[in-house]
């Protein structure tokens, strides 16, 4: 089953999505895809991955990390399926990153890597987008790159983990206007799921809707105002959205509140 | 104007709080809440005897030159907690340290504002203790150190922004009672406006969001049994006990 939040006529309702991407809204209301504005999928603490794929740690010229490099995203930076990201003015170079992320189900403390994956409630696709000019050589990752407004889709819905037979094993792709630029396997992720449950839980409590953005394979390249990005993860979701510029943001906004 | 959060007979209630500390609350048991739930914002690095003394590191590998602008952090919702609640520090002996600091609450949602309109966001102050365990790395986001549970208490309220001026506050550390650290908010290298400025250049602070200002240096350990204490003239005194972490696993 996928799960989805979503906004209609300027209420927000969960819903349910079926194979053809329809929605039953939670009071029963039938709706196709394009009539709805989608929201983040799940809602709590999010934590996003450095260096997860061994590929991508090569392309930044890194070591692959021995212990899971994590930071925290703040909720600001999270918008919906369909929604805009604003690249900002005067840069050289801000780059996707599709993800994988891990739904927590339930509340999780101290939790053994065997049995971590009964707390993983579903799965969901981010775009974990990166600005690298704002990137300060060793203090990093800061939030000025990775908790911008905007620059996190999520979504479009969280899928069961029931109903996804191996999360390592699994294809993500990005396509920007059409071309696939990235293409990777969490089968090469360095820290998996129930590790990253295990781990995280070993020091402090997971709650239901808390996110684990577990990081992204090589082939990042630059977008630029007007492309379409789409994100995706088999058997999960294909994630789009369109970059913007920070004028044409600014003029939306002003437009929103008219 | 002081305002508390406290839950009572299953209900969060937003109440004022006299002269003498106490909430305006029913007759009866009622437990604090931390003063403001929001999203809480660290800025690291931000006060002038901790840089003073990690200066010349900053200077070598892997660093090599100071940060040229302010690194941030966040405390998660599970490091959130309240005047009197429980610190849970490592059961395995890792040492823990109080961060006293000045917290700034948002009144208004804030976005791309200037220095010179940011006041007009506050609503008030708080009283932070932003406890972490030893930083080793100011690279790398900690959370190892710096998200666990009940590793941040906020309060006991919240002092309205038009009732105190906080350039000059004194800030005290106390553990048993006894006085550990002495700082002043004058130590703050980026101060309140700027750092409003910096942070929703990037990131729209809402209403209820956290800015904690900087702690000093890591100097006043914690240990299971202590009592735990830090105290922002004309804002309020925080206290906390401290307590081995329960549930780990064997």
């Amino acid at each position: 089953m996928k799960h989805a939040t979503v906004r209609y006529q300027n209420r927000v309702y969960q819903a349910t999505v079926d194979d053809a991407n329809a929605l039953t809204l939670s009071d029963g209301t039938r709706l196709n895809a394009t009539d709805v504005t989608w929201l983040p999928p799940a809602s709590g603490t999010i934590f996003a991955l450095g260096l997860n794929y061994a590929d991508h740690a090569a392309e930044l010229d890194f070591k692959a990390p021995t212990e899971p490099l994590v930071f925290i995203k703040g909720p600001n930076t999270l918008t919906g399926h369909n929604q805009v990201s604003v690249r900002p003015d005067n840069l050289e170079y801000m780059h996707y990153e599709a993800e994988l992320v891990v739904v927590i189900g339930k509340t999780a403390k101290n939790v053994r890597r065997e049995d971590a994956m009964q707390y993983v409630g579903g799965y969901t696709v981010c775009n974990d987008y990166a600005v690298r000019d704002y990137l300060e050589n060793y203090y990093r990752p800061n939030l000025r790159v990775k908790s911008r407004d905007t620059l996190t889709p999520i979504g479009p819905w969280m899928v069961d983990a029931a109903d996804v037979a191996d999360p390592h094993n699994l294809t993500l792709r990005t396509y920007v206007n059409g071309e696939l630029r990235q293409e990777g396997s969490t089968k090469d992720l360095i820290f998996d799921v129930p590790f990253l449950v295990s781990y995280l839980s070993s020091f402090m409590t997971l709650n239901p809707g808390d996110m684990i953005c577990t990081g992204t394979p090589e082939g990042l390249s630059d977008v630029q105002p007007g492309d379409l990005v789409e994100v995706e993860v088999e058997q999960v979701g294909r994630l789009a959205n369109r970059i913007v510029s920070e004028a044409a943001y600014e003029q939306m906004l002003k437009e929103n509140a008219a | 104007m002081k305002k508390a959060r406290i839950l009572q007979n299953g209900i969060i209630k937003t109440v004022a709080v006299d002269p003498s500390g106490t909430p305006a609350a029913e007759p009866g048991h009622y437990q604090w809440l931390p003063a403001t739930e929001g999203t809480y914002i660290g800025v690291a690095l931000n006060n002038r005897p901790l840089m003073n003394r990690l200066a010349p590191s900053l200077q070598e590998a892997p660093y090599k030159t100071p940060p040229k602008t302010p690194v941030y952090f966040f405390k998660p919702v599970n490091t959130h907690n309240a005047h009197q609640g429980v610190i849970e520090v490592p059961a395995d002996g890792e040492t823990a340290y109080a961060g006293a600091a000045l917290g700034v609450v948002i009144g208004k949602q804030a976005r791309k504002v200037m220095q010179a309109d940011a006041m007009q966001y506050v609503a008030g102050y708080t009283v932070v203790n932003e406890v972490s365990l030893a930083e080793t790395s100011y690279y790398r986001p900690a959370i190892k150190a710096k998200c666990r549970d009940t590793f941040c208490p906020v309060g006991p309220w919240v002092v309205s922004a038009d009732s105190v001026d906080v350039t000059a506050l004194t800030l005290k550390t106390f553990v048993n009672g006894e006085l550990r650290q002495t700082g002043n908010t004058a130590d703050l290298i980026h101060r309140v406006p700027a750092l409003i400025e910096y942070i929703s250049n990037f990131l729209t602070l809402e209403p209820g969001d956290l800015i904690i200002t900087g702690t000093g240096l890591r100097d006043v350990a914690l240990v299971a049994g202590d009592t735990v204490t830090v105290e922002i003239e004309q804002i309020g005194r925080l206290e906390n006990t401290v307590v081995a972490e329960k549930g780990a696993r064997a």
